[in-house]
């Protein structure tokens, strides 16, 4: 079992993420004495005569006062059986970007909905996000459940609304666990609680210290972004040249076929080094140097693949992007994209469609994508670039969108549609989870 | 077969990442190394980042003068035996024609940020990495691996970018920078365990040994040339060591007979206050303390 567990929590302003976090911390003991002090102090300093335990996570000076997670925010804790990264991401509709932020790295995510409100849209568009960014799996925690009195019904309710609309997002019944939980009163978080017997499922811990995590899958063709070409030049190694990156998936041995991309050259590895010595084998996420067998001319941007399983080269692209900037995007915008170690300049060509993430349908042809919309659009790149489907690799298949006169980050990109949508937009998120589960992008994310 | 990467495995690798891409990307980047544990970690990365290649980047201290002997000493011995290149911008200097004033309480610590900005200007650094670790501090959490800074250094929290999968979005304007943080997502004692994993040696004041020390606002401080003990406060013989190492007027000791890297660990995974909250009298300013620190152009 994985010892690290990277997981993303979301949900809707004031549903008590920041408090459930806290809570997380608080109760497996990884709040130390003095930053308690300081949150009993700040509390009773605000007249509260419990600790607020948000202040544990809400850390800028503008949140604090206006009680709000701005910024996503990255926490730490372990317990004996795990450790986990977890991505606290803001609630508000004008901070949904935090949250595809939190999601391309999740494993996991937590969706908070608050007991006596259930499934809004915030829910159901931060679901959609997370089905898109392809988090593997979710957990519903339906909090607050002690202000609607430990209701059985009110949480089977909102518990089966939940995994229709996620199950028509293209998740499967046992990637969704829905757990009732109180952040402030600690039910169902940490401890089990007796207020609701009626619940025999595990604590919210419990299930991420056990929940499997998917590894990242061996067989998947080796993908190896050139990061760095190392050339000491020193006397000891004189004729050194190594390809140094991060393989982005798959395997490689020495003696491996590769071909470089996109000049499509070919080579053989000859070994695979690292400061600690060479590897006989290097992994999805390990930080390697490849030597190749021939002198052949390879640098940054360049993507090193296996022979036989390759990448499709192409200038031209249809992709999905999760707009993040205020100023909108409209059909025929320059911009740069990168993608793995390259940056090329693009143009949008067309603006296909817009996601409607409340009715899982889509619009077409909209005059422009705004902050926060999901949207799949036709891209022409000034050179050809190795990319694979997003569902397929999510190293490999994702890519940034890049203001070319800021230098400011427009948008997150997929390759490909990852999202699987109903050919009728009336589908309604309590309809039943009648469109087929679909295996798009549960693959492990990086780094 | 492979074996998946344990959680040091994944960390290590995250970082040379991290470094390999601002050394793809950027021009002039400079590591900010002061000879204490983290930054003595971020150059061990480094070296490992680019082997057997030396290091592409100089090395850069912000001297507030009020150091400890033995972390110089052990600066520049590692500065030395890497074959490195260290800039060092003096405190002092800036005192000294008038650009910086002391402080009534005789701390340097906050006066690091003007000669850190004017070198960063001078060298027309554009990277500049630093050993910020988000499990610090609550502002810290909030602090992404690339954090883009206007031309006087500033961070502005609302306008950082969006941090997506392992791309990192270097882009500046000329006169910006970017502070990049390899060790983001490292807590504690994940620098102790990898520390002892790979034998990295550091400055002996982080190990237990004795020392003069006076109380000082719940803090065992030491004498040096930023002070000592005033009226009222008397100097004791102790067994200190030291979890973080910065400037001697501000940084305490703890109590610990901690000798070794083992002793260390044990003793960081039973601790009860965190590293900062133990031994840093600046970050006890405010509750804003480090924020208000970090949106004047401090790390």
């Amino acid at each position: 079992m994985s010892d690290l567990l990277r997981l993303a929590t979301a949900g809707s302003v004031d549903d008590g993420k920041s408090t459930l976090v806290g809570r997380l911390l608080y109760d497996t003991k990884s709040v130390l004495a003095d930053t308690l002090d300081a949150v009993h102090r700040a509390s009773a300093d605000r007249g509260l005569s419990t600790p607020d335990l948000s202040l544990l996570v809400d850390g800028l000076r503008s949140e604090r006062e206006q009680g709000i997670t701005i910024d996503v925010a990255y926490r730490y804790f372990a317990t004996p059986k795990r450790s986990f990264v977890l991505a606290d991401t803001p609630g508000h509709v004008q901070y949904t970007r935090n949250t595809v932020t939190g999601a391309s790295t999740a494993q996991l995510a937590v969706l908070l909905v608050d007991a006596r409100k259930g499934v809004i849209e915030q829910t159901r568009r931060h679901a959609a996000v997370l089905a898109l960014l392809g988090v593997p799996r979710l957990v519903l925690a339906v909090n607050k459940i002690d202000l609607v009195d430990y209701d059985e019904v009110t949480f089977s309710r909102i518990a089966k609304e939940f995994t229709a609309h996620a199950t028509a997002l293209g998740y499967t019944e046992d990637a969704v666990v829905q757990i009732p939980v109180s952040a402030l009163a600690g039910d169902n978080v940490v401890e089990k609680s007796d207020r609701t017997p009626w619940y025999s499922g595990p604590t919210l811990l419990e299930h991420l210290e056990t929940v499997p995590v998917e590894p990242d899958p061996h067989d998947a063709p080796f993908r190896f972004p050139v990061q760095y070409v190392i050339r000491p030049r020193t006397a000891e190694h004189l004729d050194y040249r190594g390809y140094a990156g991060l393989v982005a998936a798959g395997t490689v041995k020495p003696g491996d076929e590769v071909v470089v991309l996109p000049s499509g050259r070919r080579s053989t590895v000859t070994k695979i080094d690292t400061a600690d010595g060479e590897l006989a084998e290097a992994a999805a996420g390990q930080s390697v140097t490849l030597l190749l067998a021939d002198d052949i001319d390879i640098s940054r941007g360049d993507l090193i693949s296996v022979a036989g399983n390759e990448p499709v080269v192409t200038d031209e692209l249809d992709a999905t992007l999760c707009w993040l900037a205020e100023k909108p995007l409209r059909p025929g915008a320059r911009v740069l994209v990168k993608h793995g170690t390259r940056t090329v300049q693009a143009m949008v060509t067309d603006l296909r469609d817009r996601f409607d993430e409340q009715r899982l349908s889509s619009v077409d042809s909209p005059a422009s994508l705004e902050l926060n919309e999901i949207g799949r659009v036709a891209l022409r790149l000034a050179e050809p670039v190795p990319l694979d489907d997003y569902s397929f690799s999510r190293r490999t298949g994702s890519f940034l969108v890049i203001d070319a006169s800021d230098g400011s980050t427009l948008a997150a990109g997929l390759v490909g549609a990852p999202l699987p949508l109903p050919d009728n937009g009336v589908e309604s998120c309590t309809g039943g989870g009648t469109a087929a589960p679909d295996s798009h992008a549960l693959v492990s994310p990086g780094p | 077969m492979t074996t998946a990467l344990d959680t040091l495995g994944r960390l290590e690798s995250e970082a040379i990442h991290i470094f390999r891409e601002v050394a793809g990307e950027f021009d002039r980047p400079v590591i900010l190394f002061s000879g204490g544990k983290d930054s003595t970690l971020l150059l061990h990365l480094a070296i490992k980042a680019f082997y057997p290649a030396p290091v592409p980047f100089p090395l850069l201290h912000v001297d507030t003068g009020h150091n400890f002997d033995e972390v110089i000493e052990f600066r520049d011995r590692v500065v030395a035996q890497h074959g490195l290149r260290l800039e060092v911008a003096k405190v002092q200097d800036w005192i000294d024609d008038g650009r910086l004033q002391e402080r009534p309480d005789g701390t340097r610590n906050p006066l690091q940020t003007v000669p850190l900005l004017d070198t960063i200007t001078q060298h027309k650094f554009d990277a500049v990495f630093g050993g910020g670790r988000r499990d610090e501090e609550r502002a810290r959490a909030k602090e992404r691996i690339f954090s883009l800074r206007t031309a006087f250094g500033q961070w502005d929290p609302k306008r950082q970018r969006p941090e997506l999968w392992n791309l990192y979005n270097g882009r500046h304007r000329p006169g910006e920078h970017v502070r990049v943080f390899p060790l983001s997502n490292w807590t504690e004692l994940d620098v102790w365990n990898y520390i002892e994993r790979e034998g990295v040696e550091l400055p002996d004041i982080y190990y237990a040994h004795e020392r003069e020390v006076y109380l000082r606002d719940g803090m065992w401080l030491a004498e040096g040339p930023w002070g000592t003990a005033r009226d009222g406060e008397t100097l004791v013989r102790k067994t200190v060591r030291y979890r973080t190492v910065g400037d001697g007027s501000c940084t305490g000791a703890v109590e610990s007979d901690a000798a070794d890297i083992h002793a260390v660990i044990a003793e960081v995974a039973a601790s009860r206050l965190t590293e900062r909250g133990a031994t840093r009298a600046d970050d006890r300013l405010s509750e804003a303390a480090m924020e208000d620190r970090k949106r004047e152009g401090y790390f």
